[in-house]
């Protein structure tokens, strides 16, 4: 059984101009989310997996541009047309959640009103209705007393509720699918397992897809079908079934990152660190990367290998 | 058995919260009892607002405490600390970013604090600062750098030397490592269990991470709304959790064969 992709990207090439000269940020990178699947997006700081989420929906810095390649939303371009596309389904066709509740919300408007700001520019739903939908979409993100809650603004709330208003508001019209940019790295363990099953319970009630970043790859695990695995602007390796990629990670960059996260489960051993830490954009090399090689269908690997970037990293770090 | 280098007895802290109606006291930690023995990684894990970092206030002497007595080996440490009191305990903070003076070159800050407790001859304080570098895999290159600088890690590792550099016997790291992107923690957290090795170090690992505290931890408290619910060794605590809390705590960990075990 194949499902048709609901997010293409191909080839996508984006480049950041610092200080008068221009850096690949992002190196032709590609990769789909299929209908009602979620994808996990994964790397370090720096690796591209955030200015990736900003391409999609159109949110880049000044300074940074997609320079070629494509996005596709049921097939139809996003980056074409001046992206009278994208803002069409902006809301009704792709939603993004925050990292940080705490910035992201409006500090002077009411939660209420914040959740379905998007849902007035789509609909023409009055005041009162729109209130009620606020307070209908609260209980379906599990706030407990929503109609005394509509009306309170976000410094009342803490930082678990503030991400399920986040989420509220980016369900609000009823998206096809969600881009989440780390959702819970800011918060504890018990509310990131709270937020994770709300997710879960998106993508069982409403059959959403998500594209999800992180560089939590325990969360990633709880929630994600397919993943891929960035490294300085590239993808290094990924998988339509992320089981494959855990129990026999491939490229040794995926090893290196397996081998660094402290597990609950599993054997109590000594941690293999990354030494070097992945270099910045200035500093990373400006060569292409070869196109990725198919291990299997559905699994790819980047062919340059660990050591090569390390190396890399090496020589532009002692300039 | 080797002796305890730190003990807590009873420790009581309250904040006074809200102004005129809305005033009332939140009781941050109550009747508080941890202890720490010579050379050992001891956790301390909860949520937020559960009391740990308040805990970690008290015992470096940055927060009063109502009641209760803090004792270090066998004397009670007075409530206005000397600096000699001051420099038995030492603490890395969460935040590398904050916690270092932007304005500040690395050298500068470690001789900042080699000055203010004035326990090396003059002359020796910059080969002071050399060897705290390299006890920390900084290279020696770093000494001019300001944190603007450095990556997250490598100001970690500063924050680190500072901390050592009084020789303590004590380290006190809150949520030293949860800022930091999963591959540099890594590093941070062998770090700490290599120094606790060659330093002889006792150290209280406070974070929220389960993963983390179960890799490095011997011993693990654990502490809700200002009380500690469990305190037992690191195994037989992921083994056979014996609070509720703990347990949801433990369940709450994503694990890495979610998966498996969902499609099983």
């Amino acid at each position: 059984m194949t499902t048709a992709n609901i997010l293409e990207v191909k080839d996508l090439q984006i480049v950041a101009r610092i200080a008068g000269h221009d850096y690949i940020a992002i190196d032709n990178i590609s990769f789909s989310v299929a209908q009602g699947r979620a994808r996990g997006l994964v790397g370090e700081s720096g690796s591209g997996k955030s200015l990736t989420l900003r391409a999609i929906m159109g949110l880049l810095p000044s300074n940074v541009r997609v320079t070629s390649g494509s996005i596709k939303f049921h097939g139809k371009e996003l980056l074409a047309d001046k992206g009278k596309y994208r803002k069409e389904i902006l809301g009704t066709g792709i939603s993004m959640v925050f990292q940080e509740p705490s910035v992201a919300l409006n500090p002077v408007m009411k939660i209420g009103k914040q959740i379905t700001d998007s849902l007035v520019q789509h609909s023409d739903l009055n005041r009162q209705q729109a209130r009620e939908r606020a307070i209908d979409l609260m209980n379906q993100v599990g706030i407990r007393d929503p109609h005394k809650r509509v009306d309170d603004y976000p410094f009342q709330l803490s930082g678990g509720m503030k991400q399920r208003i986040m989420i509220a508001a980016a369900i609000a019209c009823g998206p096809e699918l969600i881009l989440c940019d780390e959702p819970t790295t800011a918060l504890d363990v018990t509310i990131q397992a709270q937020i994770i099953d709300l997710f879960k319970n998106l993508r069982k009630d409403l059959n959403v897809s998500l594209l999800y970043v992180t560089h939590d790859i325990g969360v990633v695990a709880e929630l994600c079908d397919s993943i891929s695995v960035m490294y300085s602007g590239r993808i290094i390796e990924q998988a339509d079934d992320i089981n494959k990629v855990f129990s026999n990670p491939n490229h040794a960059y995926t090893k290196a990152l397996l081998g660094a996260i402290p597990r609950i489960d599993g054997p109590i051993q000594r941690l293999k660190g990354l030494e070097n830490t992945a270099p910045s954009l200035t500093q990373r090399s400006q060569e292409l990367a070869p196109p990725m090689k198919e291990i299997e269908p559905g699994w790819e690997i980047a062919q340059f290998d660990f050591a090569d970037l390390n190396q890399l990293q090496r020589a532009t770090s002692h300039e | 058995m080797s002796k305890q280098i730190f003990t807590a007895n009873n420790v009581n802290v309250t904040f006074n919260v809200g102004r005129g109606k809305n005033k009332s006291q939140v009781r941050a930690l109550n009747n508080v009892c941890l202890d720490v023995n010579q050379g050992e990684i001891v956790g301390l894990v909860g949520e937020s607002g559960s009391g740990k970092s308040t805990m970690a206030r008290v015992i470096v002497g940055l927060q009063k405490h109502d009641s209760g007595e803090l004792m270090y080996l066998d004397t009670p440490i007075p409530q206005t600390r000397t600096l000699e009191d001051r420099r038995k305990i030492q603490m890395i903070f969460q935040d590398p970013y904050s916690s270092l003076d932007p304005r500040m070159s690395v050298k500068q800050s470690i001789l900042e604090l080699l000055d203010t407790h004035d326990i090396l001859p003059k002359e020796k304080r910059l080969d002071r600062c050399k060897e705290l570098l390299s006890l920390v895999k900084l290279p020696e290159s770093l000494l001019d750098s300001r944190p603007y600088a450095m990556s997250g890690g490598q100001r970690q590792r500063v924050a680190i030397a500072r901390a050592l550099s009084l020789n303590p016997n004590f380290l006190i790291a809150d949520e030293a490592v949860s800022a930091l992107d999963v591959s540099v923690q890594a590093s941070i957290i062998n770090l700490l269990a290599d120094l606790r090795e060659s330093l002889k170090l006792s150290i209280l690992f406070i974070s929220h991470d389960l993963a983390i505290v179960r890799l490095l931890c011997d011993r693990v408290n654990v502490i809700n709304s200002g009380v500690i619910v469990e305190s037992s060794p690191t195994m037989s605590l992921f083994d056979n959790p014996a609070h509720e809390y703990t347990r949801q705590l433990i369940a709450a960990v994503p694990k890495l064969d979610a998966i498996v075990r969902n499609t099983n």
